[in-house]
């Protein structure tokens, strides 16, 4: 087990290390930099000027080199510009000096650069975006995997039945509805003056300081429902196979309340595989949220996403980047061990 | 002209008895689900032991045996709404009989369809058998719905405005409204209004399934060929060539796909690439992914018929020489743009979104034809390939490949729905298509602004979307039943 641990993680910071290398390379291609320096100088900039701003600020150096600066295992780059002034990723006026700055600055030192946007420390921009999205993915979390184990049992218990046929064909339309679909449906009906229901309102900002239920049920609910059917499938599948298990058929010859058998017998078993997906849901999730939030328009990570790569902010875009990519690799690595953990079959031996 | 109401004058009279109808159906269903619920739990808390294995639920039973009939009057009455403008003259059905009356060739097809297959069912293989599974059947009649739409949309049957023509006075008009300044020859209407750049919702909305119809089974097809073409090597020979592919494919698949879109499908990724020294040419970053990932169909079929035929030179000849020559000229045309006579090329911001969409999908199908592989190579006619000395590849595609095909099949719908959502997620980020084209994701984006106020433009395209992707995935659920039943 702890080999097996010990490996997981092995890979996965070399998944890690691959993917932020790839962002890093996708956002600082040459296009993006020029850009990035027409709109730091003036957008009239000639294309000698723009390669001597980027060659000044160390944008021009290789990319293995940038990419350690940035990781924070090289030296950080500094200029001295005409006047004899030090200026660099570290150096902060009223903080420290060129010389008392600390040499390496990147990520490993907590430093997530500087967002071109916000004109704020991204790192900080990353936390508090990533805290008012974290209310909103709990929240929803909260109402889709309860529905979705529910749907899900209830259909696989006795699989065939009418019951199943019906809550299956819910999950089917459930994960035919993407949020820009559910969402735009449930805004037009529930918030609009068109069909004069508005029990709800259209837009979430509110909802960033203060969760009331007209402003948080309709992004909770399209974030849910389109998450819900696919859980709810597969929790299904696996229930419908638990239920054929020879264990269960034992359970019914010695004369088990059908009840007890799938409260008891069967549904510890049917919920590990349902673990391992809902895990892996993150990533789809983070879709959603970047969806959801938009079209609510609330400012939380999602949106701080679309904004970052809306307007070229490559330091913001990149440190989102790679937190998107350790969420989605961390919550993997919880699915992997994790079903070995619940899986007594794998554990043991 | 008079404005259009939904239901027109049929309305009053029908009105009244669909409302009754779907109350009725909502009601029994939702009845039904609660009872019986309630049933399952009583029974899982009660600790009898009587009844366990044939539990009787007859509450519950007794709703469900309401449902069918209900369900059958709302769609025949859906139905007379629909058809009933066929019959009557132009208005009296309200905007639901003329749209009815524009898809006519689409319903006249769909007869032909249904009456055709049902009637030779038993001798057209799994696609007969979908028609035993009522679910899979009401699948493919809105999957075929759309497709139809889409071919008739070509031949401008259905469509009846210009999807890009803008009328004044026509701007976020309610559905049914006249449109302002007809001459003769024009369709009096907007049906579905129009959106707020007064151009005709329902004509755009018919158009975008052209768009959607052609990208998204091509690059689902495009996915399934890298997929099936690196995932049976990594299944059948394992080591280190698997460990290889499969770390790739893992690390596509922690990327958040939206991640992805928004790093991939942007103007400056388009503008960039490396310059060929030397010359003039840049290669740009949707054409080096498309110069990669276009190449396996070409070396799939390649393999496929040097496999199968190495042992007859002139017919392997002949085979691999057609695929090269047409491959190859279709390969230039579509990945490098330099078709030699100007006909195939696809425009760039198609092309990156539709090389974005197959490189998002190919690693999922890789890990289930690896998986599948894995399976089927332990099976005995495996051995027996083998032992007959069979080349590897032989084995691979011309015996693993075609028992697997029940699986990717049912993928495939899936699949081509999954592509459908992902492509309308990049319209709704306004990433790659030009903001006029007419697809549903872009239309549901420069619909939602106005969306409190004015929501059909959005909805319109929204619940296109929606249909569709729900008929594939009910025609997938369908075959994978009907599949399973051998």
């Amino acid at each position: 087990m702890g080999m097996f641990i010990l490996r997981r993680v092995g890979v996965m910071l070399l998944t890690a290390f691959c993917l932020t290398f790839i962002v890093f390379f996708m956002t600082n291609l040459y296009p993006n930099l020029e850009k990035l320096a027409k709109t730091q100088g003036n957008f009239r900039m000639s294309d000698e000027a723009v390669v001597s701003y980027l060659t000044r600020e160390g944008y021009m150096a290789p990319l293995p080199v940038k990419y350690g600066r940035w990781l924070g295992v090289l030296p950080n780059h500094v200029t001295t510009n005409d006047e004899g002034v030090t200026t660099g990723k570290c150096i902060r006026e009223g903080v420290n000096t060129a010389e008392t700055a600390p040499r390496y600055c990147g990520v490993l030192q907590g430093e997530w650069g500087y967002s071109s946007v916000f004109k704020d420390d991204a790192g900080s921009i990353i936390a508090k975006r990533l805290g008012l999205t974290g209310w909103l993915a709990l929240l929803a979390f909260a109402v889709m995997i309860p529905a979705a184990l529910i749907i899900g049992v209830l259909a696989g218990m006795r699989e065939g039945s009418r019951m199943d046929r019906t809550l299956s064909t819910f999950s089917i339309a459930s994960s035919a509805t993407p949020e820009y679909v559910s969402g735009v449906i449930f805004i037009a009906v529930f918030a609009s003056s068109a069909f004069g229901l508005k029990w709800f309102k259209g837009s979430a900002t509110s909802a960033m300081e203060d969760f009331t239920w007209a402003n948080i049920t309709l992004p909770v609910a399209t974030i849910a429902l389109y998450g819900v059917g696919y859980v709810a499938r597969m929790t299904r599948a696996s229930m419908a196979e638990v239920m054929t298990a020879q264990y269960v058929r034992t359970a019914r010859l010695k004369g088990v309340s059908f009840g007890n058998i799938v409260v008891k017998h069967a549904l510890r078993n049917a919920l590990i595989a349902p673990f391992t997906v809902i895990m892996l849901q993150f990533p789809y999730l983070l879709t959603g949220v970047v969806i959801t939030e938009t079209l609510f328009n609330y400012k939380g990570f999602g949106w701080m996403l679309v904004q970052a790569a809306s307007n070229n902010d490559i330091d913001l875009l990149l440190g989102g980047s790679v937190v998107a990519v350790i969420v989605v690799l961390v919550t993997q690595l919880i699915s992997d061990v994790g079903y070995v953990f619940l899986n007594p079959r794998i554990r043991i031996s | 002209m008079e404005p259009l109401t939904w239901t027109g004058a049929l309305g009053t009279l029908l009105n009244p008895l669909f409302a009754l109808a779907v109350l009725g159906l909502i009601l029994t269903v939702a009845g039904y689900l609660l009872v019986s619920a309630y049933e399952n739990v009583q029974a899982a808390f009660s600790t009898t032991t009587s009844g366990a294995v044939t539990m009787s639920a007859p509450h519950s039973e007794s709703l469900a045996r309401f449902i069918l009939p209900t369900a059958v009057a709302t769609l025949g009455l859906g139905m007379i709404y629909l058809l009933a403008g066929i019959v009557t003259p132009y208005g009296t059905a309200g905007i639901l009989g003329e749209l009815g009356v524009r898809f006519l060739p689409v319903w006249i097809a769909l007869a032909v369809t249904f009456f055709l297959s049902i009637t030779y069912k038993r001798k057209l293989g799994l696609y007969g058998k979908l028609f035993d599974s009522p679910i899979g059947m009401f699948g493919f009649a809105i999957v075929m719905f759309w497709v139809f739409t889409a071919i008739f949309v070509a031949m401008d049957l259905i469509i009846t405005h210009d999807p890009l023509g803008q009328v004044s006075g026509m701007k976020n008009k309610l559905p049914g409204t006249p449109l302002s300044g007809a001459e003769d020859g024009d369709y009096t209407h907007y049906l579905l209004g129009g959106d707020n750049l007064a151009r005709d919702v329902f004509s755009r909305m018919v158009k975008g399934s052209q768009v959607v119809l052609v990208i998204a089974p091509a690059a689902t097809l495009f996915a399934f060929m890298v997929g099936i073409t690196l995932g049976l090597p990594a299944g059948y020979f394992g080591g280190k060539l698997d460990t290889i592919i499969s770390f790739m494919a893992n690390l596509v698949l922690a990327f958040p796909v939206i991640l992805l879109f928004f790093l991939l499908v942007t103007p400056e990724i388009r503008a960039a690439g490396i310059a060929i020294p030397g010359t003039e040419y840049i290669w740009r970053v949707p054409t080096i992914l498309a110069s990669i990932l276009f190449l396996f169909p070409l070396v799939f079929l390649v393999v496929l018929f040097d496999s199968r035929y190495f042992t007859q030179p002139p017919k392997r000849n002949l085979y691999v020489g057609l695929t090269i020559l047409i491959g190859g000229y279709i390969y230039l045309g579509m990945a490098w743009d330099a078709d030699p006579f100007g006909l195939i090329s696809i425009d760039g911001g198609v092309l990156i979104v539709f090389v974005s969409v197959v490189f998002v999908n190919s690693p999922t199908v890789f890990r289930i034809v690896r998986g599948l592989v894995l399976d089927i190579k332990t099976r005995d006619y495996v051995a027996a390939g083998q032992t007959r000395g069979e080349g590897p590849w032989y084995i691979m595609l011309w015996e693993i490949l075609p028992n697997a095909r029940g699986p990717l099949i049912v993928d495939f719908c899936l699949r081509i729905g999954y592509t459908i959502i992902l492509l309308g997620t990049l319209g709704f980020f306004g990433l790659g298509l030009s903001s006029e084209s007419p697809d549903w994701g872009t239309t549901i984006n420069a619909g939602r602004r106005l969306l409190s106020i004015y929501p059909h433009p959005a909805i319109v395209p929204a619940i296109a979307l929606m249909s569709l992707v729900l008929g594939l995935n009910l025609l997938a659920d369908g075959l994978r039943e009907e599949s399973l039943k051998d």
